[in-house]
């Protein structure tokens, strides 16, 4: 990998931290409000089914996540098992993909 | 008499710690302790120094744990119980006891080029430089680095990552980045982004806590990191 | 030779810490909260199901752990991205102490309001 892609990997980390970090905020804000005096699926599932608006944030906050997550575990491996090079990125690549397509099927589950 | 009981580091990366007995004396430095040592008690312990009052940075080791300025490290100030543990800096290969190769370091140093490139002759007109600038600021809060070594030392980033360029490499550099003098900086922010350069930092700020000199080098990688971002966005790098 | 706690013992090495610790955490728990959330494609009972496993304090205790990581590793964050985008300044120092309050308190109003 040269430099640039990896300087324009450590960008891409550092704009999805600030996707993130609006993400998080809202999704802390609505987890403290919804459990108040328990949670039941009905109550989730009412919020969010047909909501385009609650699908569209949760897909923007997939998308964050399935960018950050990989590119921080990047760091955390190369770090502590000494893993560098070709193996390391197509393995951190997999998680990327995995958790996108893990987070995408959980919004369509609590849109459709 | 009271005596401090001295562990000292013998041999190469493998080796072991010596024990030593010192006399206490009032405003004793570990530098103190450690010439007493190879004067009177073993004279075979290597170690370094030149100026003792704190302006080279030769006589830097890790006392117990910490890197720091021997000369500049009073001993009531770190003697636990009466106990000292000196070692080699860590993160360079030993020579042998206390005395460590600098080599990697100012390769790293070289690499990212941290030597001043300048486009003036001696046709040319002095250079003005307003001192109150903000880039002449920024490089001035970096410049009085003697590169001894502590913050390379103290840095884990530089354990775990072994081409990783170091503070002390990027501070320099970053003090080039700032001289509007300088015409070499597109090389140079190539030199130092990327892996082994400015975005492997994790911010931990063990070198900036332990520079002698009380120099930020977290703060100038944060400025390496902003400068070569725009450069690879802008398809400068 | 390698460094050991003496020299680590420091705040900003202790945010490092709980940012690395807190977000390889938040990673691996990921695919276990998408799985949940997927129930909901069997219907509202799958989903059910799975919240009401969740009543048990343990399990309360669990996800109060998870608020504590998301927020602590929101707000250091959010401390980096100071540090690294914005001219250095004195108080940026504070900076830690901050964060480390408003996790406290997203754990806590998570906490009181689950119990």
């Amino acid at each position: 990998m040269n430099t640039r892609t990896q300087v324009l990997l450590w960008t891409a980390q550092r704009a999805s931290a600030v996707v993130l970090a609006v993400c998080v905020v809202v999704h802390l804000v609505t987890i403290v409000y919804a459990i108040r005096n328990g949670i039941t699926a009905v109550e989730i599932l009412d919020r969010t089914r047909g909501s385009y608006a609650w699908c569209g944030f949760y897909a923007i906050f997939v998308a964050a996540v399935a960018v950050h997550a990989p590119i921080g575990l990047r760091s955390v491996l190369a770090e502590t098992l000494n893993w560098r090079g070709k193996g390391l990125d197509l393995t951190v690549l997999a998680t990327g993909l995995a958790l996108a397509l893990w987070g995408f099927r959980a919004v369509y589950a609590v849109f459709a | 008499m009271s005596t401090l009981r001295v562990s000292v580091w013998r041999g190469q990366e493998s080796g072991g710690y010596q024990e030593f007995e010192v006399p206490r004396l009032a405003s004793q430095t570990v530098l103190d302790v450690v010439t007493f040592i190879q004067r009177e008690l073993d004279p075979t312990l290597a170690y370094r120094y030149a100026c003792r009052v704190g302006m080279c940075g030769s006589c830097a080791m890790t006392v117990n744990g910490r890197a720091r300025w021997t000369c500049r490290t009073h001993v009531d100030n770190v003697a636990q119980g009466g106990q000292l543990e000196i070692a080699p800096l860590r993160n360079l290969p030993v020579v042998r006891d206390l005395v460590t190769d600098m080599t990697p370091f100012f390769d790293k140093w070289a690499r990212a080029r941290g030597r001043f490139q300048g486009g003036a002759t001696r046709k040319d007109d002095f250079a003005r430089v307003a001192p109150g600038s903000p880039a002449r600021q920024l490089a001035d809060a970096g410049i009085e680095c003697i590169g001894c070594g502590v913050c390379y030392s103290s840095c884990d980033v530089v354990a775990w990552t072994p081409a990783y360029l170091g503070p002390a490499a990027l501070n320099r550099a970053w003090t080039l980045v700032n001289d509007v003098r300088d015409t070499g900086n597109r090389a140079r922010l190539a030199a130092v982004a990327g892996d082994a350069g400015c975005h492997a930092c994790h911010t931990h700020m063990s070198c900036s806590e332990r520079c002698p000199k009380q120099i930020s080098p977290t703060a100038a990688i944060a400025g390496l990191k902003r400068a070569t971002a725009l450069a690879a966005l802008k398809g400068e790098l | 030779m390698k460094s050991d706690f003496r020299a680590r013992n420091h705040p900003a090495y202790w945010a490092f810490l709980a940012h690395r610790v807190s977000g390889v955490l938040l990673s691996l728990f990921l695919p276990l909260h998408f799985w949940a959330l997927g129930r909901a494609l069997q219907g509202d009972a799958g989903l059910d199901a799975f919240l009401r496993w969740s009543e048990q304090p343990l399990v309360k205790f669990a996800e109060t752990v998870l608020v504590l990581l998301l927020a602590a590793h929101l707000t250091g964050g959010l401390r980096l991205l100071a540090l690294e985008f914005l001219a250095w300044r004195d108080w940026h120092k504070s900076l830690l102490a901050l964060a480390a309050g408003v996790t406290l308190a997203a754990g806590l109003a998570f906490l009181l309001n689950v119990i």
